[in-house]
Parts: structure tokens; C-alpha cells; sequence
């Protein structure tokens, strides 16, 4: 016999200013095993949760259903509650009275009414809860970070640090992602790449670390604790373990491409180390691109190698490794230039992006940190910068805003003074979104001590006629039409989801958004964790960010991986779905259906007949307890522990029947 | 192909030449067209300006016309027609309550469904067909051609549809295709003000002097139209535009389909080039056109 | 400097005229977020009393008067390069041709006149032929805006090449055609 409590909160007057709560308390008492039935002002507080416990005590109550706020909110507390006084806390359910009804309703007698029908509800699912023990799972002590940019280098460090071994994949031939290409960074202009570099050092000489560079993810299985994970790695045709970076190769190959970290600013040869500093620097085969690729011909570097280290017939090859946590942090692509026609972005030469400038301003870059017009090779005096190129522009599909282009376009202004005294830099904005640590001092400094002309409004169109590029733009404070006859124009071009970043969500069943940035869990409160237990996010593949944000999500991102891997064993949740062996028809519909790749496929012997069968089995480490596995079930052999339909069908019922009484 | 063939009124008067070149144009690309009779005017930036009922109701009407003719769609070879035409139907599927509207006003009809084409579409159509080279009898090869495109051809894209709005590139195609040069020139989608044509006559100077100034910059022999208006702008209007900006142009302006017609050997009579302001012939002469 | 701020209490914001500019035109005008850039890219931009983000921002907040007695309304060419380009898509010609049918309406003067009594001008030209009757047209329209020799610059040229027909069109079911533009003029009223 059910002797079943409830306790219905008066959340202050969040509740029970919409909601009568004595007469809910009143009436539940009289629902069938019902034991005892009281109201308080705020159930989740101290001395509410003592009104709880006591009452399992003394009055023997078999199961709970408390009345208030969200399960989200206080499920785990009164659960806790229930547990010190000795009762199973899967017997315990929470009738959301605030959330679904309070706050959503003005009018107090139906909103009681419904406060009331959602109690029942509970009511008789508690009377057929039945007590479930926590799953245990063993956990692989290992991090897969994917990425290594810097947010994957961060995150990647981090883990190292409490000693727990790390496997970085990385899609390029080195790590060290977009800021290895930038100059100087706001608002301190310290230089990007004596910043990063000891970073990528530390991280690939660590014995912890295993770096894939040159390398994919294929396929991931598995669950948290537990992933099995397959790394394609690109065929480098150069085996890096006889190479020993001596470069005469890159300097024999007769093949030249434009160089992507270069923003095509300059070639590269068809085998290449991408940049100086690149790890491990080594080169690989750019194999599309190469002449003995394409035509079996050439072949030069191969002769030509002293170590004996290329090799044209290797084959793409798979590791598969196994790992406890992943790190997804696969950055970010500029966008597609052909949605800018009006700006000539891609046509005229001397329009180039930011990532282009950042290369012109690098020391190391193609012209060796001398700002040039790329048509001529002249020094430009007059630079327009165009903000917002993208961001902020339905029309182009890009409503959001990039968030880092205000900053980096006064940085870029800036450093264009500082390189050319006598330079004149106009800004195009919109709005100006400083919001960081000294960022809103950086962009006065600009105007300030720099003298960057800043003009509020959006550029129309962007033309050349002869060497020299007329920007239309206006000048809305003034109301002012403005053209600007330019040397160079730098477009801030919107910060778009990383190529492939998609499908590799549809590998990890992670979420992502209609823009391809892949979604976190609770926009505040759960950052860097995804809806999938033990994946989570770092950096820009999460949303647009600058590089302090990028490295605190990254060090974030690691304290929750570190945080998982940190005991031997995970606790779950046991609401999951189970398949009852004998009534499993092996038609393995649930097994297309499972989201989660959950289902397998076990031999079962039948004790009755003896005979053994391939049935469907839910691996409950996996299983996210989603239930949809359930309705395709033909002969109802799957069941969900915690909402069974049982369960289900008894809340139904309930509703119904306080439907019929209420006619 | 069959088509209903709208002029629009400008081919009726001060166009004539167009109407011309566009009818032998067609003949020789195997089209057959057919005049919308009693068509009427599709009322153009005015009717909009003045009520957006009756910038819908009038070319409707002429499309309930042509809808009653046995033909695979309107031809237009005017921008504003092609764009009033085009903004009608797409108005009436798109708008059910401006759509009830027009059959009030008209008494009668229209779903909308009449296929708007303007002789540029078919005729970047025809020159990917295989046997087009065929056609060509006359070598322009050597004429620099800057291909104007202006507003309504190509914007708003949502009504028009077809080539880029900001980089059109059929014209230039066709030029390629006829074997003369395209130039690459910055004015091809600015406007030429045709709107205020007879109102604000200043501006129309600015703007089309602008216009062929960038033509004559790039070092074009002539610049190619697609739309009537755009031509009265620029060639009718010259002399007075280089008057008022003191300026020397002598830009000589031709319709697409008296380029087309060039190449598929026509005189210079059949293609009414003697009815331009700036006589086109001294240059397509001076080029090597044999005329 | 002139004021338009919505406190100056020489100024009478309408509050219902951005809702009914919205409605009758089909646009969102408050979701415009002033970039500017429709009235960077104007061809006309460099006559105009307002620039076309000015006029939209004049909506926004209810500034009939100032909105409805500008130049800038008549003097937009209608050329779509604004709406191509506007980042958040409004068809801004499609405003314009609210206001300017608002300002003739209403009674508003223009300060770019020559415009209006054009568009009147075409409207009965079509009204009596049915098709645009250009010499007839050129004709009226200087006579009514009082610039007699307008376009003759042109109309030399055109005559002696032949080009402007000197008879009027003659279009078939023009009783039909006026009954139709008769009816829209009632709806309008209603």
C-alpha cells in the first residue's frame, strides 16, 4: 500500500500568488495513496527539506512528489533529502507548479486547477516508481582534443598539467591555428606568436601528448568515460620519423601554390612546412597539387631527400584510440567571398581581409612586416577599414555579430599609423563594441593618440579605376555621403563555423546551430559542456570569440574534463531503457533508431526453450534515455526505467479522469 | 519558342530602332514572336510611385492578354517593363490580398503565372545552344565593348532573379560570344536616372554623364543597352551632358540586339544605327567592321 | 542646427505613422538599424535634403511632417540599389513610394515639385491613351511645371532622327482601360 507525501512550496509569492496552495495541499490529501499532504513557504530552504525528512520518518512514506520550481532546479535536493532519510531517491518526482504554471497563467482559480491536476499526475506515477540504483561506469583516463589551435593547445595543456595524457588532432600539417598567423594582439599589442609559441612547445615536447597533425576524425563510438575513437590520418607522403627537416626538398620543389597561411599573399611550394614555426616542422605533400602526383612525373624531392624519407605509395592510415573526454575546438573560417560582389572582395587586389592584413603586418610574412598596396607594391597612405563585413547582415544570412572585428579593426588602424607616419586610416563602424578588459581604452587610444578617423556608417559599394579603389560609404552622424579614394582597403570580414565542423557534430551527436557553431549545453550555466555527456567546447567552433575568452572557455573546457576523469568510476543516472530479453523479436528497430548508438547485439539463451538468439541490448553507459527506441518497439519489449509507460499512461489517466470529474 | 511580344511604349516611338534590331534578332535565333495586341503601358516608375494597386493592376492586364495567346511566355526587351511586369506577378503569387485586389480592378483573374522573359535571358540561352557560332557572319573581333546593365535589369534580384546584381555578366558573355571584347568597367549597375528623366534633368545629366565617362575611361569603342530608357539617357541626352559638365564624350551607345544583329551580318539601315545621336559607324569602322 | 529630436516640443511625433507607413507598404521599417548603408550607395544622395536613412529614421520615430514635406521622397530614382544591398532587407523604394503617395494626399509641398506634377502628368497621359504618348506627355508636363523649353535640348534630336512619334498611340479597349484605373482610384478612397 502507497503512502505517498506531498509538498506543495509556496516559492515565496511566486507560487502562491498565482496558485492557492492550502487548497492544493488540501486536496491532494484525499487522492488515492495519499499519506500526507502540507504547504511551506520555501520547501527547498533548510528548514522545508527538515519538514521532508521528517515526515518519511514518521509518517512511513513510501514516495515523495514535491510541488514547486523546475526538476531542473531542486530535483537533486530533495532527492538528497529523501536519500539521508533512508528512502530511495527515484521515488521522489517534482510537480512543476512554478515554471508550467504560475508564472505562464494570470488567472488564479485555473491556474490552481492546473497546479492541482499536475499534482495527481505525479501523484500516480509515484505510486508505480519503483527504487533504481545509479549505473557505475568505468572511465578511460585519457582527453581527445580536436583542434590545435589555440584553444585546443590550452585545453590540451591544461589536462597535461594534473597529469592526465592528452591526444591532439589536428586538421593542417602543424598546430597552431589562426593566431599563429596574427601579428600583434589587442589590446596589449603583444606579438601573437612569442605568445603562442612556448605554448605549442610545452604541449608537443610533453610525453603526456600525443600529436595526429595532418589528421581527421573518422568516427567516434562510445560513450563518456568511454570513447572509442578513429583517426584518419592524411597520407604526409614524407615519413616523418626518418625527415630530418633539413628543407632542401621544399627548396628543389618545382610546384608553387598559393600558401593558405599566407592568405594567398604569397606561394608555397607543393611539400611544405607551413610556417617557421610550425609543429612538428616537417613537411607533407600537398598530394593534389603535386607534379608526380598529377602526372607521375618529377619527382625531385624524392632524389633529392638525404634522409630517404618520401615516400609516394603510403596510404592514408587509421589509429583508433580510447579516450574519456573530448575537447571539440576546430575554430573558425572567414566567410565565403562571393557574398561581398559590392566590395569587390576577391576581384580588386588591393582589397584584402583581415587575416591578409595581419599576415602584411607580421614580420615573418610574405613582405616581411612592410604594409604594401598587393597590386603595386607601394607603400599605401590612404587605408580604409571596413567594419561589419558580413556581421550584423541578414540579407547575407550573418545576423550575429563577429565580436571581434571592432577590436582587432583599431588594432589594425593603429599599427597601420604606427608603420606609416604619415598614413591616413579611416574606420567605417556601426557601432563600436568594446566591451573587454581595456578595450574601450584601446579604440580611445586609436582615435586619440593614433588619429583613426572613425566615419558611423556602412559601406555600399567598393570599386577600382585605375590602381586607385573609391570606397562609397556615409557617414550617418554628419548625414554625410562619403567617398574615400583609397590605397588599400581592409575588409572585416564576419567570423564564420569552421569547414566541416557539421559533420563532425553529426560524428560526435553533438548540436549545432543553423550556422554551424555547435551548441553548448545552457547558454549560461553550462558553457562548455554539449547536450552529449563528456564532450565539450573550446573557442570560436562554439561561437565567435577574442583570444582571452577563447583561452578561458579552453582552461574551462579542461577543469570539466579534468573534473570527469578525476575518479575511477562515472555515476549515472539509471533512467534508461532496458530490453526485456524474452519478448525481443531481433528486428534491432531500435538499434536504426538510437541516436546514441546504445543498442547491441548480444546472444541470449532462452531459459525456458534453451535455445540462444541474437537480441537488441542497451548499453546503459551509453544510453541517454531519450526513449525513442520505445515506439518502434513492435512487440513493446523496450522499456524506459524511471517513465515507463506504465507510468506514462497512469499520468494520462489520471488527467483524463480529473477532466471527467470536472464535467 | 513562341513568344507574346511586349514593346512597351518607348519601342513605339523613340526606341523604334530597338524594336527593329530585336524583331531581327529573333527571326535569326529562331524566335517567333508575336505582338500582345491592344497591350498597354505598364505604367513604369510612375504608377508605382503613385499607387502600388495600379503599379500591379496595369501590367496585369497586359499579361492577362498575353495569356490568352497560345505562347511560351511575354518577352519584354525593355528594364522597366521586365521589372513592373515581373514585380506584378510576383506580387499576385505572392500576396494573396494585393491579388484579390487586382481581380477586383480588373474584373477578372490573373494567377500570376505568365513567364516574364527579357530578350537578353533568351538570348544568353541561344548562345550556349550548339550551332549558334553558325549564325555569326560579321567578325567584331577587336571592339571593346563596356556592357550597361543599369537598375532594373538585375534589382531588386528577388523580383528579377537572374545574373548577379553586382557583377552582371550576361551581356558580357554575349559580347565574348559575338567575338568581340568585354571591357571590365565600374558602371555597369549604377543608374542612369532614367525615373526623373523629364524632372530632375540635372541629376539624369550627373548620373549618366558619370555613366559614360567611366566608358570612355576604360577605353571603350561603344557601350551596349538592354533597356530604352537607359539608352535615351545616355545617347539622346550625350551632346547635352557634355555641354552641361564640359566634358567631351563621344560615346557611341548601341542596343544588345544591334550588336547581335551585327554579327549576324544585317546593314546598318536594317538595324536603324543612323537613328542614334552619336553615330556609331565611324568606330565600328575604325575597328575593322565591315559595314 | 535643426532640431528633430522627438522631445523638442515644436515637433509633433505621430505615433501611428510608423504603423501605418509599415502596413501600407508592407515593409518593416523599425527594424532598420541605421547602418547607413543604403544611403552610402544612393545615386541621388548628393540632391537630397534627408538621406535615405534619415527619411527611415524620421519614420521611426513618427516625424510625419519633416518626412512627408522633404525633397528626398520625389527625388529617389526608385533604382533598388538600397534594397539590394540593405543588410536587413527592407524594400526601401516601397516606403518611398508610401510617402510619396501619403505627401501628394495629404496635401505636403514638395520641394522638389517638378516630380509629382510629372508623375500626374504620365498617370493621365495613360489615363487618355492607354500608352505613353510621349510627345503629348513632354507637352503637358512643361506646361504644368512651367518649364517651357525643358527637354527641348532633347526633343531636336529626337525629331530630326525620327524618333518621337508625333501622332498619339491608338490602343483597343482604352473604355476598359479607364474603367480599370477608375475602379483603383475608388479603392483607394474606400
Amino acid at each position: 500500500m502507497a503512502r505517498i507525501g506531498v509538498f506543495i512550496c509556496w516559492c515565496g509569492s511566486n507560487i502562491a500568488s498565482t496558485v492557492d496552495v492550502k487548497a492544493v495541499a488540501e486536496a491532494a490529501a484525499d487522492f488515492p495513496g495519499v499519506a500526507h499532504s502540507v504547504e511551506y513557504k520555501y520547501m527547498c530552504s533548510d528548514p522545508g527539506q527538515t519538514l521532508i525528512r521528517q515526515a518519511i520518518k514518521e509518517k512511513q512514506l513510501t514516495g515523495l512528489v514535491v510541488a514547486a520550481c523546475s526538476p531542473r532546479m531542486h530535483e537533486p535536493t530533495f532527492r538528497r533529502a529523501a536519500l539521508e532519510s533512508g528512502m530511495n531517491p527515484y521515488l521522489v518526482e517534482m510537480a512543476n507548479i512554478r515554471e508550467h504554471c504560475s508564472w505562464v497563467h494570470e488567472d488564479r482559480a485555473e491556474a490552481t486547477t492546473k497546479a492541482l491536476e499536475t499534482v495527481r499526475m505525479l501523484v500516480e506515477k509515484v505510486r508505480r516508481n519503483t527504487p533504481l540504483e545509479e549505473i557505475r561506469v568505468p572511465v578511460t583516463k585519457r582527453a581527445l582534443v580536436i583542434g590545435g589551435g589555440v584553444a585546443g593547445i590550452q585545453a590540451g595543456l591544461d589536462i597535461i598539467s594534473a597529469g592526465i595524457p592528452v591526444t591532439v588532432v589536428e586538421r593542417t600539417p602543424s598546430i597552431g591555428g589562426h593566431m599563429s598567423q596574427l601579428d600583434e594582439t589587442f589590446p596589449t599589442l603583444d606579438c601573437s606568436q612569442c605568445i603562442l609559441t612556448p605554448k605549442m612547445v610545452e604541449l608537443s615536447q610533453s610525453p603526456l601528448t600525443t600529436i595526429y597533425t595532418y589528421s581527421e576524425i573518422e568516427e567516434v563510438t562510445g560513450y563518456v568515460g568511454n570513447f572509442k575513437v578513429k583517426i584518419r590520418q592524411k597520407a604526409k607522403t614524407v615519413d616523418h620519423v626518418k625527415c630530418t627537416g633539413c628543407g632542401i626538398c621544399v627548396e628543389k620543389c618545382p610546384a608553387k601554390v598559393p600558401s593558405e597561411f599566407e592568405c594567398g599573399l604569397a606561394d608555397r611550394k607543393a611539400i611544405y612546412v607551413p610556417f617557421p614555426q610550425a609543429i612538428p616542422n616537417k613537411p607533407v605533400i600537398d598530394r593534389p597539387n603535386c607534379i608526380y602526383f598529377a602526372k607521375g612525373k618529377c619527382g625531385v624531392c624524392k632524389k633529392i631527400c638525404p634522409a630517404e624519407a618520401i615516400d609516394y605509395d603510403v596510404e592514408d592510415t587509421i589509429v583508433e584510440e580510447e579516450v574519456g573526454a573530448i575537447v571539440v575546438a576546430t575554430g573558425y573560417d572567414l566567410i565565403d567571398r562571393a557574398l561581398y560582389g559590392e566590395y569587390g572582395y576577391g576581384k580588386i587586389a588591393d582589397v584584402v581581409d583581415g587575416l591578409q592584413f595581419e599576415r602584411m603586418l607580421s614580420a615573418s610574412g610574405p613582405t616581411g612586416g612592410k604594409l604594401i598596396k598587393p597590386s603595386t607594391g607601394e607603400t599605401p597612405k590612404t587605408v580604409v577599414f571596413v567594419q561589419c563585413v558580413g556581421s550584423r547582415d541578414d540579407s547575407k544570412g550573418i545576423p550575429y555579430c563577429s565580436r571581434i572585428c571592432c577590436m582587432y579593426t583599431a588594432k589594425h588602424a593603429m599599427l597601420f599609423k604606427h608603420k606609416v607616419k604619415d598614413g591616413k586610416a579611416y574606420i567605417f563602424y556601426i557601432d563600436v563594441r568594446a566591451g573587454g578588459k581595456g578595450y574601450e581604452e584601446f579604440v580611445k587610444r586609436a582615435v586619440d593618440e593614433d588619429r583613426v578617423v572613425y566615419l558611423r556608417g556602412r559601406v555600399s559599394r567598393i570599386f577600382e579605376k585605375n590602381g586607385t579603389v573609391f570606397v562609397k560609404g556615409s557617414d550617418t552622424i554628419s548625414g554625410q555621403q562619403v567617398e574615400i579614394r583609397a590605397d588599400l582597403v581592409v575588409l572585416a570580414t564576419a567570423v564564420a563555423a569552421s569547414d566541416g565542423a557539421r559533420q563532425l557534430a553529426q560524428k560526435l551527436r553533438i548540436g549545432f546551430d543553423q550556422h554551424g557553431f555547435l551548441t553548448e549545453a545552457h547558454p549560461k550555466l553550462r558553457p562548455v559542456e554539449t547536450n552529449t555527456p563528456g564532450v565539450y567546447l573550446a573557442g570560436t567552433c562554439q561561437a565567435p570569440k577574442d583570444i582571452p575568452d577563447t583561452v578561458s572557455q579552453a582552461s574551462a573546457a579542461a577543469s570539466k574534463v579534468l573534473g570527469l576523469l578525476s575518479s575511477d568510476e562515472l555515476v549515472r543516472e539509471p533512467l534508461v531503457a532496458h530490453v526485456s530479453e524474452s519478448v525481443c523479436i531481433s528486428c534491432f528497430a531500435c538499434e536504426d533508431t538510437c541516436p546514441y548508438g546504445a543498442i547491441e547485439r548480444v546472444e541470449w539463451k532462452d531459459p525456458e526453450t534453451g535455445l540462444t538468439t541474437e537480441i537488441a541490448r542497451v548499453n546503459p553507459g551509453i544510453c541517454e534515455g531519450c526513449g525513442a527506441c520505445i515506439p518502434v518497439c513492435r512487440p513493446k519489449a523496450v522499456d524506459l526505467r524511471g517513465f515507463s509507460e506504465e507510468q506514462i499512461y497512469s499520468e494520462i489517466n489520471a488527467l483524463s479522469d480529473m477532466f471527467k470529474v470536472k464535467r | 519558342m513562341k513568344f507574346a511580344f511586349y514593346p512597351g511604349c518607348s519601342l513605339e516611338s523613340s526606341a523604334k530602332e530597338y524594336k527593329e534590331s530585336t524583331l531581327l534578332a529573333a527571326e535569326s535565333l529562331g524566335l517567333e514572336l508575336e505582338e500582345i495586341p491592344d497591350w498597354i503601358c505598364c505604367g513604369s516608375t510612375p504608377a508605382h510611385m503613385s499607387d502600388e494597386l495600379l503599379g500591379i493592376a496595369l501590367p496585369a492586364y497586359s499579361l492577362l492578354l498575353a495569356k490568352q495567346m497560345d505562347t511560351d511566355g511575354v518577352l519584354v526587351t525593355c528594364a522597366s517593363c521586365y521589372s513592373r511586369l515581373k514585380a506584378a506577378n510576383h506580387a499576385i503569387l505572392n500576396d494573396g490580398t494585393m491579388k484579390k485586389k487586382v481581380a477586383e480592378a480588373l474584373g477578372e483573374e490573373y494567377d500570376g503565372g505568365v513567364p516574364v522573359r527579357h530578350m537578353l535571358e533568351l538570348t544568353s540561352d541561344a548562345i550556349a545552344q550548339p550551332g549558334f557560332d553558325e549564325k555569326i557572319t560579321r567578325k567584331l573581333s577587336g571592339l571593346k565593348v563596356a556592357s550597361y546593365y543599369g537598375c532594373l535589369l538585375v534589382r531588386p534580384p528577388e523580383i528579377t532573379g537572374f545574373d548577379d546584381p553586382e557583377d552582371p555578366q550576361s551581356l558580357d558573355r554575349l559580347v565574348a560570344a559575338l567575338g568581340a571584347e568585354p571591357v571590365d568597367w565600374r558602371y555597369k549597375v549604377e543608374c542612369c536616372g532614367a525615373a526623373l528623366a523629364f524632372s530632375q534633368v540635372d541629376i539624369v545629366r550627373k548620373l549618366s554623364g558619370e555613366i559614360l565617362q567611366d566608358a570612355k575611361d576604360t577605353e571603350a569603342d561603344v557601350v551596349i543597352v538592354a533597356c530604352p530608357l537607359c539608352h535615351s539617357n545616355l545617347d539622346l541626352r550625350q551632346r547635352n551632358i557634355e555641354k552641361y559638365l564640359g566634358i567631351d564624350l563621344e560615346v557611341p551607345v548601341l542596343y544588345f540586339t544591334q550588336l547581335l544583329g551585327l554579327a549576324f551580318g544585317y546593314s546598318a539601315a536594317e538595324l536603324g544605327l543612323g537613328k542614334h545621336e552619336i553615330n556609331p559607324v565611324p568606330v565600328l569602322r575604325k575597328r575593322g567592321i565591315n559595314i | 542646427m535643426k532640431s528633430t529630436s522627438v522631445a523638442d516640443s515644436t515637433k509633433t511625433a505621430s505615433t501611428q505613422f510608423l504603423e501605418r507607413v509599415e502596413e501600407q507598404s508592407g515593409q518593416k521599417v523599425r527594424i532598420c538599424y541605421q547602418c547607413g548603408k543604403c544611403s552610402a550607395g544612393c545615386p541621388v544622395g548628393y540632391a537630397m535634403d534627408l538621406l535615405p536613412n534619415q527619411v527611415m529614421r524620421l519614420v521611426q520615430l513618427g516625424l510625419k511632417d519633416e518626412v512627408l514635406s522633404c525633397a528626398t521622397i520625389w527625388l529617389c530614382a526608385s533604382c533598388e540599389t538600397c534594397a539590394t544591398r540593405c543588410p536587413r532587407e527592407i524594400e526601401i523604394v516601397k516606403v518611398m513610394d508610401v510617402l510619396r503617395q501619403k505627401s501628394r494626399r495629404e496635401g505636403y509641398p514638395s520641394p522638389a515639385r517638378e516630380v509629382p506634377v510629372f508623375v500626374s502628368a504620365f498617370i493621365n497621359n495613360l489615363k487618355r491613351f492607354g500608352r505613353l504618348y510621349e510627345a503629348g506627355l513632354v507637352g503637358v508636363y512643361n506646361l504644368l511645371s512651367g518649364h517651357i523649353t525643358k527637354d527641348m535640348d532633347k526633343a531636336p534630336a529626337m525629331l530630326l532622327k525620327r524618333k518621337i512619334a508625333l501622332m498619339p498611340p491608338r490602343v483597343k479597349g482604352m473604355g476598359k482601360v479607364r474603367k480599370i484605373m477608375k475602379n483603383i482610384e475608388e479603392m483607394r478612397q474606400q
